[in-house]
């Protein structure tokens, strides 16, 4: 884990929308790290997808928790966005560290 | 000289429109937290805004973000997102005297010092919305050297007057408040937006406030449409006669400086420096249109 300090996930949350170009997190507390990516790309970029969504759980140390992406197309810098919105909104913690931000 | 003509609105939490305004060439884009995202999602509409910064479509475009009032529990937060993710621009909303452009100064200084960006690299444009604003307006323009532009807001202005809109082309009721933010703009030679114009569906009335903000000098407006931006870059086009004359002031200052003329002339009036600068913003403008 890149992450100093792990992430806790510790209550539902939601985030993103299923309109174009966007996409719908939801992420909700596991004793292990699950991650279903659903997109109508995947078959051309379920690897691109898939690095970018690693990328960003091990960056904000996410060790546990389901994390179900449902893609309509979204480029990279949206999926990191709302991903890491859906994982502060289901941690305890309130407060962004950029430093941790890619 | 920057060309600023065009600054497009992007809700800051609309994924469609982050990842496709850059295609419609504005002479910049203004990433928008405030009024455009509802309180519940202004932490996802900020994290979107520090993303799409740092994707490399934005590179070689201007890039603005409105924050929210740093009196506020957002503001401060997204001025971090801002700074950090490399905007060019933070647009500081109501601004109503100096004294809040130097404390958000300080606060920008000390994000650029934490994240390692040049200090003073992130400039500052102050939006008019009041009274107070339009009557501090020179001192608001000139309260820091990250000052770069004042952008009119007219819809809260003309509430706290209380007044409304009247017909398109006329608008008595901004009229003060354009000529004053205008000045203080000149008078601390940085740019001049005019006020956004809400209805998409009307060309017509775009255009004449577009000629209203043109005529008195505005560099450009806010935008609330990609539509607009080609009606706006039209009518600001210089016509073929202003491009004939400025390409023959420029060419005569030429000649002046290879013979070592002090002062030269075309067609009877003198070409000073203000006539020489003038012709290469109608050159500028030229090429851009």
């Amino acid at each position: 884990m890149k992450g100093q300090n792990p992430m806790e996930i510790i209550k539902d949350s939601i985030a993103g929308t299923l309109e174009s170009s966007d996409v719908l997190v939801k992420i909700s507390p596991s004793s292990t790290r699950e991650i279903v990516i659903n997109s109508a790309v995947f078959k051309q970029f379920g690897k691109q997808i898939t690095r970018v969504v690693t990328e960003t759980l091990d960056q904000l140390g996410v060790a546990t928790g389901s994390i179900v992406i449902e893609d309509k197309g979204a480029l990279d810098c949206i999926i990191r966005a709302r991903l890491q919105t859906a994982v502060l909104r289901a941690s305890a913690t309130q407060e962004l560290n950029w430093e941790k931000l890619s | 000289m920057k060309l600023r003509r065009s600054m497009l609105f992007v809700p800051g939490d609309n994924a469609a429109m982050l990842s496709t305004s850059f295609v419609y060439k504005p002479d910049s884009v203004m990433f928008d937290l405030e009024d455009a995202v509802s309180p519940r999602e202004k932490d996802s509409a900020r994290l979107m805004v520090y993303q799409a910064l740092r994707h490399p479509a934005y590179r070689d475009i201007e890039t603005v973000v409105r924050i929210n009032s740093m009196k506020s529990i957002f503001g401060p937060k997204d001025l971090e997102a801002a700074v950090r993710g490399g905007a060019d621009i933070v647009r500081l909303p109501k601004t109503d005297d100096a004294k809040e452009i130097q404390e958000l100064d300080d606060c920008i200084t000390k994000i650029e010092q934490a994240c390692g960006r040049p200090v003073g690299e992130t400039r500052v444009m102050a939006a008019i919305e009041s009274a107070s604003g339009v009557v501090n307006a020179v001192a608001i323009a000139t309260a820091s050297p990250r000052m770069m532009a004042i952008a009119l807001a007219g819809f809260d202005y003309l509430v706290d007057m209380h007044t409304r809109r009247s017909r398109d082309g006329w608008e008595p009721e901004l009229f003060y408040a354009r000529a004053s933010v205008l000045h203080a703009a000149r008078a601390a030679h940085i740019d001049a937006f005019d006020v956004a114009y809400g209805d998409v569906t009307n060309d017509e009335g775009f255009l004449a406030e577009v000629n209203i903000a043109k005529q008195l000098g505005f560099n450009g407006k806010s935008l609330i449409h990609p539509k607009q931006i080609e009606l706006l870059h039209k009518a600001y086009a210089p016509t073929a006669k202003e491009i004939d004359h400025a390409q023959r002031v420029l060419a005569a200052a030429e000649e002046a400086h290879r013979k070592g003329l002090g002062v030269v002339s075309l067609d009877g009036k003198m070409i000073d420096p203000p006539v020489i600068d003038e012709a290469n913003a109608v050159l500028l403008a030229a090429s851009a249109s």
